[in-house]
């Protein structure tokens, strides 16, 4: 995609450690336009942090080796001079983190955290300036009374206004690119409807490009135009958020989704879980990295177990999945799945209403 | 603040439920926790109203799904069930047994019946401990000799819930949170409780993780005849596993139904504006292919602080349909339709406005 604002090509990520080489991210591209949201979805472990501190430049001062491209607007940051990177972080991309509690200083009023922000990348802005653009932020992500407000102490905040605060800090020098790593994960849900629904409404304000980092995929369809589904530091699908909800075409996509109670279908007796756990980042199975825990891999005569499948096109535009089954195999399996069928391994001990013990 | 206490509806138990076989029942249960000032001459200035009047039951093999947000005082009653605070006031009957005031030594027997699944599979395994040592302490501690010793004991714990028997001696690290909440599990059941308090069993894990033991709790549920109370944030997870759902809101309860009738007609704005907010994983697009955003209610604020409620119905400082009576007078948790309970002067899907046929299909 040419003029994408994000360009994330074949990028690795690995830790070397004293028990082996931990792979965090191994091998993923992608690329993301202004005023579109992409969401990263995987469990933890599966690289969705690393990749997003990786593209922040959070990696330096670590051990870690980071190979491939990252291009921001064309420039490219692997192997950037660190303090072109800082130029860059806080200013051009900026990040939000889970735990507005600990992001926060607990000795500085959230004011002065702002216009900290603020002036470090417009030194020429006086303090006056400054302050007053720290209230009209302040504002902007909903905070009553900003100009008092602006001189409270993160404790005074609650959980959700303290998220906001940090919105505003990321948001203070109009960035490009803002990732979100699970910004409402440690929050209610009544006060995350509030905060996705302020992201999108700045998002249109701004027309900044978002990558929202998240395991739970209610919060992924909501907001994002892409989605990006890792496991184990790789891709397993990438494509429209409507194609991968409407035809989803990795194994584990079905387990995410068949593992979720839903609300807005009709219960279903029996959650399909995915057996098994994620690998670790040292001992990726070979083969393809979900074989181990894929109940489809017998249908393609042990290919899973040896070759690494390819992220490879499939009928629609622009959705590609890491999969050797054949497409009307994935097909079908989906459909089945789909039409709430139960595998054999999760059926229940005891039928429900069953044996009384 | 117990104005339900006498009605026939308390006492025959679970609002519609055939009663009898009521396992536990609560009744104006509140806990205040003192707030003071000054070191030497300490004075109460306040009281965090934690919970503050609240009526329950659970029927025997049933699960009663305890929803809120924080602050709501979930927890807090969660932690009054199984006896690891002591209540300011009301009463908790397990098995026809009042167990409020019950002294330190004579718990003990009471420990037995009732067990508590912990959020963090991680700060609630001690991690010099191994396995053995941590399912079989409820053996040790309660001084009961199973047949055929604790170490099969153990391992037949371990085997039912799914891990294998000979990780006896491995430590907790060696294990992923899943299988760590697995060995929380086997630990509360050692010692055949009749009732389990799950505290947020699930909220640690991976979603893929999730489900194996929502699985496994509802398995263990049918095989042992378990009675739960699930407390949870999650709105699908509580769809999912209840057989009963209560509704908390800054320590009261707001609305109790059958899972069914709380999921397809909630009558409370307070759960109206909750259900709304749940993010549902299908992406809305209008015809022309363009993003959508889900209609919902988006209620103003966060809940108001427990120390100093909002007077009469708790929630009008947030609700959109709040009147000069709501500021005025508490409403009382009333049985609108049978089995369904709400504390509202102003409910929604009321049963003259709506046709009120799920409620009638959805008797379970």
């Amino acid at each position: 995609m040419p003029g994408a604002l994000l360009e994330v090509e074949d990028l690795r990520i690995h830790f070397p450690t004293q028990d082996g080489l931990v792979k965090s991210v191994d091998g993923v591209s992608f690329s993301l336009e202004r005023g579109r949201t992409l969401g990263i979805v995987g469990e933890s472990g599966s690289g969705k942090s690393v990749t997003s501190l990786g593209i922040m430049g959070l990696h330096q001062g670590t051990q870690a080796r980071i190979t491939g491209h990252i291009r921001l607007g064309g420039e490219e940051l692997v192997g950037a001079l660190p303090a072109r990177i800082r130029e860059l972080r806080g200013d051009k991309m900026a990040m939000i983190f889970q735990d507005p509690l600990s992001s926060l200083h607990p000795y500085f009023t959230v004011g002065n955290q702002i216009i900290e922000a603020h002036r470090v990348h417009h030194p020429e802005a006086t303090k006056q300036q400054a302050r007053q653009r720290a209230v009209d932020m302040l504002g902007r992500v909903g905070i009553p009374e900003p100009a008092v407000r602006v001189d409270d102490y993160p404790h005074q905040f609650s959980g959700g206004m303290r998220q906001r605060v940090m919105i505003a800090m990321a948001l203070v020098n109009d960035p490009e690119l803002l990732i979100a790593d699970e910004p409402t994960t440690a929050l209610d849900v009544t006060v995350q409807a509030q905060i996705l629904d302020l992201i999108s409404d700045l998002q249109a304000e701004f027309g900044s490009a978002v990558i929202m980092i998240t395991h739970d995929l209610g919060v992924v369809a909501e907001l994002s135009d892409d989605i990006l589904v890792m496991y184990a530091g790789r891709v397993a699908e990438y494509g429209s958020a409507a194609d991968i909800f409407a035809r989803p075409g990795h194994p584990y996509t079905w387990g995410l989704l068949a593992s979720m109670p839903r609300m807005d279908r009709e219960r279903l007796t029996r959650l399909v879980p995915i057996p098994g756990t994620p690998p670790s980042l040292i001992r990726v199975p070979p083969g393809c990295p979900f074989h181990p825990r894929c109940r489809y891999g017998h249908l393609n005569g042990g290919r899973s177990e040896t070759e690494v499948p390819e992220l490879r096109d499939t009928e629609d535009p622009g959705h590609r999945v890491a999969c050797h089954l054949t497409a009307a195999e994935r097909t079908r399996q989906w459909a089945l799945l789909a039409a709430g069928e139960v595998p054999e391994d999760v059926r229940e001990m005891v039928p429900r209403g069953g044996v009384e013990a | 603040m117990s104005e339900q206490t006498e009605t026939p509806l308390a006492r025959d138990g679970n609002g519609g439920q055939p009663a009898g076989d009521v396992l536990l029942r609560v009744t104006g249960l509140v806990r205040h926790f003192p707030v003071t000032r000054g070191v030497v001459f300490r004075r109460k200035v306040g009281a965090v109203q934690a919970v503050d009047g609240i009526d329950l039951s659970v029927v025997r093999g049933q699960t009663l799904g305890l929803v809120g947000e924080s602050g709501s005082g979930k927890t807090t009653t969660g932690r009054l069930l199984v006896r690891l605070d002591e209540p300011t006031s009301g009463q908790i009957v397990i098995d026809g047994n009042d167990v409020t005031h019950l002294r330190q030594g004579k718990m003990r027997p009471l420990r037995r019946e009732i067990q508590m699944i912990f959020q963090d599979p991680y700060s609630s395994l001690n991690p010099r401990h191994t396995v053995g040592a941590i399912v079989g302490a409820p053996f040790r501690l309660q001084r009961v000799k199973p047949p055929g010793g604790v170490k099969r004991a153990v391992q037949e714990l371990l085997e039912l819930v799914g891990l294998n028997p000979e990780h006896y001696n491995r430590y907790p690290y060696e294990f992923s949170g899943g299988q760590r909440q697995r060995i929380g599990i086997a630990r509360t059941l050692a010692l055949r409780p009749k009732l389990i308090v799950a505290d947020e069993p699930v909220s640690a894990l991976d979603v893929s993780i999730q489900a194996q033991v929502i699985n496994l709790l509802e398995d263990l549920q049918d095989e042992l005849g378990l009675t739960y109370v699930v407390i949870a944030h999650d709105l699908s997870v509580v769809r999912h596993i209840s057989d009963q759902v209560a509704v908390m809101y800054l320590g009261k309860i707001v609305e109790v139904a059958s899972r069914d009738q709380l999921y397809a007609t909630p009558r409370h704005p307070y759960t109206v504006a909750l259900l709304s907010a749940v993010p549902v994983p299908e992406p809305l697009t209008s015809g022309d292919g363009q993003r959508e955003r889900r209609k919902r209610i988006r209620l103003e604020g966060d809940v108001p602080s427990p120390l100093n409620p909002p007077p009469a119905c708790r929630f009008h400082t947030r609700c959109w349909k709040a009147q000069q009576i709501c500021r005025t007078q508490e409403p009382p948790l009333a049985e609108l339709v049978s089995g369904h309970r709400v504390a509202c002067h102003f409910p929604e899907n009321t049963p003259q406005v709506n046709e009120d046929a799920k409620p009638a299909a959805a008797a379970d």
